[in-house]
């Protein structure tokens, strides 16, 4: 907007090169606001609504304060407003819970398959294997094709599976579910990690008595913590996010936040403010983590795309 | 822990009774393992009367076979072990959860099986096959996916664009960059709500009122089949350019400074610098970042599934959506594996010639 000021107030100073480059900046920084706001707006109007009441909706009012006055509608249905934070509510004790078993699913499952996924990463970045007829290049292109299999076909299996091994609706069942998924991204990013760290590292400690758990534990791990904290982060996104698996394997003790706002979504007519008010719930963790670790997820999507 | 093959630089030298404990070892648990997997089986065909109420502790008895085995490689094999410890986790973590599922599913997708029909599972050879190639909805959620994989090449112009914008001279490139980012955090399920059915809503959405100022007298998103499967395809591009976009990102920083301030001195115009530099220079980025971003694409599910349940008549449907409600609604057991396993079948066949032909185009420009 000053760009434009800037031209409109000296117009006859300016050669047609210059003139031509403030063009340019005014159509960049046009285009970003533009899909700043494209980016943004939804994630606004979900939290503005939660505030909202019923004729502030269907009059299509935006901005509080001035548009309509804020109130606790949305969050007082989930029985998270001041008011009735301190009251017992039952919406609240679902949405506890629903959050907790989010949380603890994609936590673990995060962990478990950072774990086992780094060592996997490791032994297939620094050692030559052979299982068989597989060797390296083989046993890396069977976890990475993990990433091809659709959800759809492991669904049915996985139902009668678990329901033999009594997983069914339970955490633990939806934790290695969800380290499987996640297992070929973690492996992925890890061994583009591993990949950059020179190998004499390694051979100097061991030739100073390290064994090579010693040298992997003490040595590597610590260089490749940027890595494994953007595998992690990445991963928890991933999990947190998940549906398809957890609207078909759960039922009431494990059912995780998706699940609860896709089964609200029909029920609710509009009643926007509590929608907006749980999906606002779902997506802020979310947020958080987005806005402050924004350098690892960066790290994460782009491991191994760039050489 | 403490053998002879830590001692640096040493080759796998391990006493020979270990070497000989270890092969025991192994046996041993092999043979008790699979013991337990018949006992567990044949009681539960009701041929012996004793065994576990659920199959959970032979899902333990796996893990200890697990930890045996390693222990026994460490013991047999010394520093060799110790390397294969490295794998040994993921790979038996990973044989277990996909190689039984996708065998057992491949079982019941030739069965009839209805999970509310009291006859239970009936073999039924080719006849859900059959049921497929006469499924005009599969075929449409099939066709329908090429209209959604077609969309991704969209979703890379845009981004490309983006990351075009957001590698040029800015300021507050951080603020863009996370503002930017931020729709690729979000849960499908919520943005279904957040986009789909509030922003886009018809009587009182902000989107269906701006579209009424702009002279559309009945901005219905979701009831004819173009427009439906249309303003999917934008809440799913809305979720996934950020990802096509960080990928391009990258691939620009890395891209050498010089090359494109070599060209600006031959006097190359911006257009012409992009497409003869950056954009060949790009494309190797540009196919890993479109590949990963089409597995990913042929998976979509969760936007369908909340916002329009495949509606109108079929039209957004998905094939995950598509045999998500077959399972959900219908409980055809039988029929929708067979419907996901034939899916799997055509996205392997797909994947392949993808990867091919990108690999053959990134060497032919090389």
């Amino acid at each position: 907007m000053t760009a434009m000021a800037h031209t409109a107030a000296r117009p006859r100073h300016v050669t047609p090169v210059r003139l031509g480059r403030i063009v340019g900046k005014v159509a960049i920084y046009a285009l970003l606001i533009f899909w700043a706001f494209v980016s943004l707006f939804p994630i606004y109007w979900t939290f503005s609504t939660s505030f909202k009441k019923a004729a502030n909706v269907m009059k299509g009012h935006l901005i509080p304060w001035i548009d309509y006055v804020p109130d606790w509608l949305g969050w007082r249905s989930l029985g998270l407003s001041p008011d009735t934070l301190f009251n017992t509510s039952t919406v609240r004790d679902e949405f506890l819970n629903r959050f907790e078993n989010s949380v603890i699913a994609s936590l673990s499952a995060s962990t478990l398959a950072v774990v086992i996924g780094a060592c996997a990463a490791y032994g297939l970045s620094r050692f030559e294997y052979k299982f068989g007829p597989m060797k390296n290049k083989d046993i890396s292109f069977f976890f990475l094709s993990q990433l091809i299999l659709p959800p759809v076909v492991l669904a049915m299996p996985f139902l009668v599976l678990y329901k033999e091994l009594a997983f069914l609706d339970t955490r633990i069942g939806l934790i290695l579910l969800y380290t499987l998924m996640v297992l070929p991204i973690v492996i992925w990013i890890m061994r583009d990690q591993f990949d950059t760290i020179p190998i004499e590292l390694e051979q100097a400690a061991m030739v100073d008595g390290c064994s090579v758990w010693g040298a992997f534990l003490r040595i590597v791990l610590p260089i490749a913590l940027p890595g494994m904290v953007a595998a992690f982060i990445l991963s928890v996104i991933l999990c947190w996010n998940e549906y398809f698996f957890a609207a078909l394997l759960t039922s009431t003790h494990a059912k995780t936040l998706p699940v609860m706002v896709a089964s609200q979504t029909g029920s609710q007519g509009i009643s926007w403010w509590s929608m907006a008010a749980l999906s606002a719930a779902a997506i802020l963790p979310l947020i958080v983590i987005g806005i402050t670790l924004e350098r690892y997820i960066v790290k994460g999507l782009t491991a191994g795309s760039v050489k | 822990m403490q053998d002879v093959s830590t001692s640096p630089g040493s080759i796998a030298r391990t006493a020979p009774d270990r070497a000989v404990a270890g092969t025991w070892l192994i046996a041993v648990a092999s043979i008790l393992f699979a013991a337990l997997v018949l006992a567990q089986s044949l009681y539960k065909a009701e041929v012996i009367g004793w065994g576990f109420e659920t199959w959970r502790p032979i899902a333990l008895a796996y893990v200890g076979w697990g930890v045996a085995l390693a222990l026994g490689m460490v013991w047999r094999r010394g520093i060799e072990g110790h390397k294969s410890l490295f794998v040994l986790p993921a790979v038996l973590f990973t044989v277990a959860m996909v190689i039984f599922p996708t065998f057992f599913g491949l079982y019941i997708a030739f069965t009839d099986w209805n999970l509310s029909s009291f006859e239970g599972r009936r073999f039924s050879g080719l006849k859900n096959l059959y049921a497929l190639f006469a499924d005009p909805y599969y075929w449409n959620a099939l066709g329908n996916m090429v209209f959604y994989v077609l969309t991704v090449l969209v979703q890379y112009a845009i981004a490309f664009g983006l990351a075009l914008l957001l590698n040029a001279e800015i300021k507050a490139r951080k603020f863009f960059r996370v503002a930017f980012l931020l729709p690729f955090m979000l849960s499908p399920v919520a943005v279904s709500w957040m986009i789909g059915k509030s922003l886009l809503e018809y009587r009182y959405g902000p989107v269906a009122k701006l579209a009424r100022f702009l002279g559309w007298d009945s901005p219905a998103f979701f009831t004819s089949p173009w427009v439906a499967k249309t303003s999917i395809a934008v809440m799913d591009a809305w979720v996934w350019i950020p990802f096509i976009m960080i990928m391009l990102l990258a691939g620009l920083q890395a891209l050498p400074k010089e090359l494109s301030e070599a060209a600006k001195v031959d006097g190359a115009s911006k257009w012409q610098s992009f497409w003869q530099i950056t954009f060949p220079l790009m494309l190797p980025v540009s196919i890993t970042a479109i590949v990963l971003r089409i597995i990913f694409q042929l998976k979509l599910a969760d936007i369908v599934i909340n916002v329009t349940a495949g509606g109108p008549g079929g039209a957004t449907d998905t094939v995950s959506s598509f045999i998500f409600r077959e399972y959900r609604d219908r409980s055809n057991v039988g029929y929708g594996t067979m419907l996901a396993e034939f899916y799997l079948v055509l996205i392997i066949i797909f994947i392949t010639l993808l990867l091919s032909i990108a690999n053959r185009w990134v060497k032919k420009t090389q």
